[in-house]
This record gives structure tokens, C-alpha cells and sequence, in this order.
């Protein structure tokens, strides 16, 4: 199976490992993510302003791309570009002036038609791989680990946009237990982690990431399994100002590489508190690396 | 007494049309307070701010933070029972300021650790919230 993917700004930057285990985990499932040649940044929040028309240029401007490439489903894996696209998407299907206006003021470009899907990457893996087939084609199962999965906002609000009913989140879930390990729920899965205000407000962000690791860890978890590259980010790097609430973050897709037994890249990722790689260890299920908690 | 005007004013229609929100459905219920991650960081509640936008009390809606802490996560919105999209009265309230070229934060004066540590979704998502 091939699939139009976009991996975004931050995937070929600061979260790497997220883009590389993805490709990596999804060829192991026998899906090829082709990625679009020319794509660019989606404007990373969709625009919640009626009459702001100017911001749905980017993120459909991909999904011409994606069009352009044949694709019925554009796939992403983070978060934030997954409901930009999605949202934007939503918007020029449901309102045909607007996307005459943008057709029209993006005249160099063929129409866009509206037939693109935009899919998240949890959403492939339930619905065109299935639980079943992945846990059949487990190498390395990811026995004994506790792991909270970490939903954040965007998969799951606003409800046109979300991945399954909100109120309900598992495909993350389901994941984690069809990798061979246990999920943990906790009462914070869908709650926000501060977001964009670690630039504006970062103590926002520090007594989220409180709040969050708090409730993850009083719920038995032993480690964060994310989507969201800003989640990761947040969780992770606040983790210094915390003391000894510290809980290791890892991208699911990560743990997917692992379990599938291709490359994770986890040799990316920093030496923090939040490094996934002692605990991983610990477990046997990673060879003994030089990464020490600091 | 600050005067307030019972009938749409021209700040009341400007929040309407950019939110795409007819305010006037709130019935101060205050499920978005309750929902909202980030209420304690400000010195008004999302319903306490509704109630102000309904008023027409322009500066106070301006000039309360609770628009400038929200990080649009959206949980006031899945939640409010008259079906408001608080989120989206959030962003007309921003961009009422930032229209006006009041910006919240200046990209100039973030330290090079902030740069060199954040994500750009981090950096673009604040500069597209919180500048002009
Ligand atoms: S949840 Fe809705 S109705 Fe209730 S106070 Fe907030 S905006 Fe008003
Ligand atoms: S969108 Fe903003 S106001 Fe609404 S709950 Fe989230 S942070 Fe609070």
C-alpha cells in the first residue's frame, strides 16, 4: 500500500526521530508513505476567524499537492499539521465560495476538487493495517511496560476533526496493547499541555506538564507515548524545572519501531530527564546504550 | 459605573463576525471556566469574559488576559451546552488588539534558549496567535 504523506516543518528539524520511525515502522506494515515532493508549511494552527481567508492558502495549498500526486489520503503524523489540514480541508468542502476564492487567488495551481482525505497516522494504522495484523508482525514485544498514552488536544477537538469520538479516545490505546504492552488510562489524556504558549507563557506550560505527569504517574504509568511534537517538547523539557516528578516521553511511532524491530531512532533523542532509553534498558528491550538520566 | 449599552454595539458585531459566534446564546452556565486548563492564570473566567462581550464592555474585554493565556485547546469549546465555539470569541478578542498592531509578544526580544529548544509549531503557533 502507498500513501501520500507530509511529514512537516518540525519532523524535518527538532522531531527527526518522529518522522524517520514512522517511515520506518510503516515499512515493516507493508505501507509505503510516499512523500509529497513540494509541500510546505500547513501555518501549524488552523485559523478560527470567519473572515480570515488568507491562512486556509497553506494547508490547501498541500492538499493540491496531495491531488496532484493522486493520492485519495494525505497521511500525518503530527498533530498539529493533522488538524490544520483536516480543518482546512473540512472548511473548502463544506463552503464551495471559499474554495472558488482560493482556487481562484491561487491561480498558478490546478483547481482543488475537495476529494483529498486528510488521515491521521493512528488513523491508518486502525483502519487500513488493523490491531491484529500489527500485533502479528511484533518481533519485540513490548512486555511489562506501563505506558500512558498521551491523546494532547488535537486529534480529538474539535469533533469534525477528530480521529474517533472524543469523549472516547483508544486508538492509542490499542496500539500500545497491540505492541505487547500495557496501556494505562489517566484522567489527563486529552487535556492540553500549554501548547504555543511555551514561547509567551512558560509557566503555563511548567504547571501543565505538572499536572499531567502527576496524574500519569498517580495512574501507574511508567512512560508518556505522544503524537504531538510540541507535546513532546513541553513534556520533556519541563521536566528540568520539576525535580523528581520526572517520567520518560516517547512518540508512539517509536515505540512501534521498536516492538516491529526496525530502526527508532531513539539514538536521537536528547539526554534528559525525560529520555525513554534507561527505562527501555531496564526492560531488556533496548541494548544497554551510554544514556544515563541527569 | 461604567455604562452599559443593551443594544448591539459596532465591538459586540466586529466579535460576532470574526468568531462567526452569536454570543448572545450564553447563559453564564460556566461549563467553559470549568473546562479550561488555563483559568487560574488569568484574572477573568471564559464565562466572565462571555458576559462582558455580551455587554459591549469593549476595554475590559480587551484588556483582560484570559485571550492572551488561552492556548486554544478547545475543551471550552466541546463542552459549552449552547454549542459556542468559546475558542473562536477567543480569537476575535486577540485579534481585535492585534488588528489595532498590538502585539503580545515581540519574536525579537525571545532569548536564544527559547529558540533553540522549541519546535517552530511552537514559535509559528505563537507568533500566528499573539502577533499581528
Ligand atoms: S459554557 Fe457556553 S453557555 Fe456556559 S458560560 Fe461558557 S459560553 Fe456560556
Ligand atoms: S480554548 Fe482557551 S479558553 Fe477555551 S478552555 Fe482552552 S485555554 Fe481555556
Amino acid at each position: 500500500m502507498k500513501l501520500s504523506y507530509l511529514p512537516g516543518c518540525t519532523l524535518k528539524t527538532k522531531a527527526q526521530d518522529l518522522d524517520l520511525s514512522t517511515v520506518a515502522a510503516m515499512g515493516a506494515l507493508g505501507v509505503e508513505l510516499e512523500e509529497l515532493p513540494r509541500w510546505n508549511c500547513c501555518g501549524t494552527v488552523f485559523s478560527f476567524a470567519d473572515d480570515d481567508l488568507m491562512h486556509q492558502i497553506a494547508p490547501v495549498r498541500n492538499l493540491v499537492r496531495a491531488q496532484e500526486q493522486g493520492g485519495e489520503q494525505l497521511v500525518t503524523v503530527c498533530s498539529f499539521c493533522f488538524n490544520t489540514l483536516k480543518r482546512a480541508n473540512l472548511l473548502v468542502k463544506e463552503n464551495s465560495d471559499k474554495l472558488d476564492t482560493l482556487n481562484t487567488f491561487m491561480d498558478e495551481e490546478e483547481d482543488y476538487k475537495g476529494n483529498v482525505n486528510v488521515v491521521h497516522l493512528l488513523e491508518v494504522l486502525r483502519d487500513e493495517v488493523g490491531w491484529e495484523q500489527i500485533a502479528g508482525k511484533v518481533q519485540n514485544p513490548l512486555k511489562d511496560l506501563k505506558v500512558a498514552a498521551y491523546y494532547g488536544c488535537t486529534l480529538h477537538r474539535p469533533i469534525e476533526a477528530a480521529i474517533e469520538p472524543p469523549n472516547k479516545p483508544e486508538a492509542l490505546n490499542d496500539l500500545i496493547k497491540a505492541i505487547g504492552a500495557t496501556p494505562v488510562d489517566f484522567p489527563d489524556m486529552t487535556t492540553c499541555c500549554g501548547s504555543y504558549q511555551a514561547v509567551a507563557n512558560p509557566e503555563i506550560v511548567i504547571n501543565r506538564t505538572r499536572e499531567i505527569l502527576t496524574s500519569a504517574r498517580e495512574s501507574g504509568a511508567e512512560m508518556i507515548a505522544v503524537s504531538c511534537p510540541l507535546c513532546e517538547c513541553n513534556l520533556k523539557e519541563n521536566q528540568k524545572e520539576l525535580g523528581e516528578l520526572r517520567m520518560p516521553v516517547i512518540y508512539f511511532t517509536q515505540l512501534l519501531a521498536l516492538a516491529l524491530g526496525v530502526d527508532s531512532h531513539l539514538h536521537q533523542c536528547e539526554q534528559n530527564p525525560a529520555d525513554a532509553r534507561p527505562l527501555l534498558e531496564s526492560k531488556g528491550l533496548i541494548d544497554a546504550c551510554s544514556a544515563t538520566y541527569i | 459605573m461604567k455604562k452599559i449599552n443593551p443594544h448591539k454595539t459596532n465591538f459586540i458585531r466586529k466579535v460576532e463576525e470574526i468568531s462567526g459566534q452569536n454570543i448572545g446564546l450564553c447563559y453564564q452556565c460556566g461549563t467553559c471556566s470549568g473546562s479550561c486548563p488555563n483559568f487560574a492564570e488569568a484574572d477573568i473566567l471564559p464565562r466572565q469574559l462571555m458576559r462582558r462581550a455580551q455587554l459591549g464592555m469593549k476595554e475590559d474585554v480587551l484588556q483582560s488576559k484570559i485571550a492572551w493565556v488561552c492556548a486554544s485547546c478547545l475543551s471550552c469549546t466541546a463542552n459549552c451546552p449552547r454549542g459556542i465555539d468559546i475558542a473562536k470569541v477567543m480569537e476575535a478578542v486577540r485579534l481585535l488588539s492585534l488588528r489595532e498592531n498590538i502585539d503580545y509578544v515581540n519574536p525579537r526580544e525571545l532569548s536564544q534558549e527559547t529558540i533553540a529548544k522549541l519546535p517552530q509549531i511552537a514559535m509559528i503557533s505563537s507568533f500566528r496567535k499573539h502577533t499581528a
